[in-house]
């Protein structure tokens, strides 16, 4: 497939529109549809389309098997570091209303629970794009 | 008679449907020799418990449940089960993925992915 | 700090498994030390937790600061913690056995994935013990079982990677009917949090809503119980799995299976249902008695250790099966210690299995005669394990049967409790079976190997040992631990 151009061109058009709807989903999950686990899908999606156009060595060289390991870790430790955080301030675990009322800035609930999706997107995206990459590459090494 | 009918079939049209899909999906899943056939028939399966879900959740009149500027006066479907979902559909995803692995395993392994030919081998071995 | 117990019990084993996957990234050898702390500090907050529990009552902690049934709590009571401190006590010994075995039996660059996906299966057990909502139990359930496919394919034998699918393939129709007994439930009461359900269950027992989703419920747990008919994934799992592996999922994962079962069965669906209205707990009964004579026969009949210790746990699970087919106080309070006494019975003989390999490299038992004589240590804990396993007095195997007979006796079951002594007396024959041939066996199939096995490593011979004379001690003073299983089995009943 790395031979035609109609597939390349198409592709190099629609990746970065594809990223961006991703973001958009991740975003908006709190007031409409949405969330961290569908847009990481579709953040992952863009990188499958990569995979399927132009082979596997184009997206190893953008998100090599370090990286991925990051992502997959940086999102949860967001996640569970919120958590953990809320905890510290004296509330149950997850409970955004006490670092509201203790920092008073206004409408802190709702940008912690965008800061967790946007935790959860990140893990997501990486795992997927980890799934795909290894069952790509047959005896290549697995995270 | 025609009352019967409809009570038992046409209104709850939604439950024969899922289930209907969950045989389906357990037929492929027990019948079928390729192992991807068999993964195939679990999401199916899967699809189907997820159909039931989403499907229960409805209220009539009811719109998607995303506030409207009206805030909460407006009818909205129940939410409950489409997040119920959302978690589900993570879940079947993770399992196809493992089961995927594995099968590119038992390939690269025994060179069989039909189950028949795969017990022999396995037998064999 | 000490009211967060159960949450950071979660949340911290989740953030040691990223650690572990990253401080594996950089150096292997850190793996196994911040998986042992991990487990360690586990196992002290739930002996803090059932201490706490065992003197104020019921634990309840909501997540989020969302009161139920519209939040999602996490509920210790006296069953809770008592199950929650046998696993972690189990797991526990586990890892300190696992790192020799895990040296051995699993290639170097799978290691930090084996120890990453090993934090993951504790922690999703341990979820699945003190949630109090029932769709979580499902999240975690499956948490636990994507990790234990994972991990019986870890072996470097290619038998696992089928075997590791047959159970993908039955955990996830199991899964999917569990997930089915959950809708209808939500469907009938409106609600997912289990003392609700509790509740607002009694007013619609007569529809067949509720009767479907009984149903469904219990089969899928069945499935991942492994009760007689559905335990088909079982051998070949625990036969083909690592043997660290199988010392976890054949002691934890087994027994927190069993207490999703009872969970549902006895707090969400209380014993008036199960009892008076659906009145299934004859054909439990029975079926249970199938699976404790069927398992010990098939049991005799094997030829490889792993796989007759296999049939062995399909015939323990019929025991504790049987409590919950009786249903009185004696018989569950029987079952209950039952749970605690097979794990640490099936975990020392599943140790001494992983030993002989580690040794050996098989575990057929032609190729293991008169094993006794490099490996005395091992086949000593074998032994008394074993004796245990049959039910000879003190031991704990001989305390959980009595209270099963007694429990039998005062239903008025007479034949029910004669086929336990029945299955005692088949137990012998399996466990006598491997005695025989490790101490009194012939050596001429010495010279075929090169060089004689000595015992094994200490990291590994310690909890063995250990498990070996727990299964004596906590036999001997069985009143300690009745007072922690006495007020559990009375709140199953629906006591206090």
């Amino acid at each position: 497939m790395r031979e035609n151009v109609v597939i390349r061109t198409v592709s190099r058009l629609a990746v970065p529109f594809i990223q961006v709807f991703a973001l958009y989903v991740i975003v908006h999950g709190a007031l409409g549809a949405g969330g961290g686990f569908q847009g990481g899908v579709a953040f992952a999606s863009s990188f499958i389309l990569m995979i399927v156009a132009f082979g596997l060595a184009s997206v190893r060289k953008r998100l090599s098997n370090k990286w991925i390991v990051v992502y997959s870790v940086l999102g949860i430790t967001i996640y569970a570091g919120i958590g953990l955080l809320c905890l510290f301030m004296g509330g149950n675990y997850l409970e955004y209303g006490v670092i509201e009322a203790i920092l008073g800035i206004p409408h802190l609930h709702g940008y912690l629970l965008d800061a967790v999706e946007i935790g959860i997107g990140i893990t997501v995206m990486a795992v997927m794009t980890s799934i795909l990459c290894d069952m790509a590459d047959k005896g290549g090494e697995s995270s | 008679m025609i009352e019967a009918f409809y009570e038992l079939f046409l209104s709850r049209y939604n439950y024969w449907m899922a289930i209907i899909l969950m045989l389906i999906g357990l037929y492929a899943l027990i019948a079928k020799q390729n192992l991807v056939k068999k993964l195939i028939g679990l999401n199916i399966f899967q699809t189907a418990i997820f159909l039931f879900y989403i499907s229960f959740a409805e209220v009539q009149g009811g719109t998607a449940p995303i506030y409207l500027p009206e805030g909460v006066d407006a009818l909205y479907v129940n939410p409950l089960p489409h997040v119920l979902i959302l978690t589900a559909i993570v879940v079947g995803v993770s399992v196809t993925a493992v089961g995927l692995s594995l099968i590119v395993r038992i390939y690269e392994e025994y060179g069989v992915i039909d189950e028949d030919d795969l017990m022999q081998v396995v037998r064999g071995r | 700090m000490i009211d967060h117990l159960p949450v950071l019990l979660i949340a911290v084993p989740i953030l040691s498994a990223l650690l572990i996957l990253l401080a594996g990234w950089y150096d292997r050898r850190f793996c196994y030390p911040i998986s042992l702390i991990t487990i360690l500090l586990q196992f002290g907050a739930a002996i803090a937790i059932l201490l706490e529990v065992m003197r104020e009552g019921t634990i309840r902690y909501h997540l989020g600061g969302w009161a139920p049934p519209l939040g999602i709590e996490l509920v210790i009571d006296s069953f809770n913690g008592f199950i929650l401190a046998v696993i972690l006590f189990l797991s526990a010994a586990t890892v300190v056995y696992a790192r020799r075995s895990v040296e051995k039996e699993i290639d170097p660059e799978k290691r930090i994935s084996f120890y990453v996906l090993f934090q993951l299966l504790v922690t999703g057990l341990v979820g699945m013990t003190i949630t109090g909502d029932i769709f979580n139990l499902y999240v975690f359930l499956e948490i636990s079982s994507i990790a234990t496919y994972t991990l019986i394919a870890s072996a470097r034998r290619p038998r696992s990677y089928v075997a590791s699918f047959n159970y993908l393939v039955l955990g996830s129709i199991a899964a999917g009917f569990i997930l089915l007994g959950i809708g209808n439930l939500y469907v009938a009461t409106g609600t997912l949090n289990m003392a609700d359900l509790a509740l607002l269950l009694p007013a619609s027992y007569g529809l067949a809503t509720v009767h479907t989703a009984f149903l469904f419920l219990l089969i899928g747990f069945s499935i991942k119980v492994a009760f007689f008919p559905l335990h088909l994934w079982l051998p070949d799992a625990y036969t083909e799995a690592p043997s660290a592996v199988t010392v976890l999922i054949s002691t934890v994962m087994a027994k927190v299976s069993v207490y999703a079962l009872f969970r549902i069965v006895f707090t969400v669906f209380t014993t008036a249902y199960v009892i008076d209205t659906f009145a299934v707990t004859g054909f439990i009964l029975f079926i249970a008695t199938v699976a404790i004579i069927a398992g010990a026969v098939l049991a005799i009949a094997q030829n490889d250790l792993k796989r007759m210790l296999a049939y062995s746990s399909i015939s323990q699970i019929g025991y504790i099966m049987f409590a919950l087919g009786v249903a009185n106080q004696l018989a569950l309070e029987g079952g209950l210690l039952h749970i605690l006494g097979h794990a640490v019975m099936k975990g020392c003989l599943f140790m001494v299995a992983g030993l002989i390999i580690y040794r050996m490299g098989t575990s057929q038992l032609s190729d293991l005669k008169g094993v006794a004589k490099t490996m005395p240590i091992s086949c000593a804990a074998f032994a008394l394990a074993g004796a245990s396993m049959i039910g000879i007095p003190p031991t704990i195997g001989f305390m959980s049967k009595y209270y099963l007979v007694l429990g039998a006796f005062e239903a008025g079951q007479w034949i029910y409790a004669a086929v336990l002594l029945v299955g005692s007396l088949l137990a012998a024959g399996y466990i006598w079976r491997f005695i025989e041939i490790a101490y009194f066996g012939d050596h001429h199939s010495e010279d075929r190997r090169p060089a004689p096995a000595r015992e094994g490593p200490v990291s590994m011979l310690v909890p063995m040992v250990a498990l070996a004379l727990l299964c004596l001690f906590l036999g001997v003073f069985v009143e300690v631990v009745m007072e922690a299983v006495r007020p559990a089995a009375m709140l199953l009943l629906g006591g206090a």
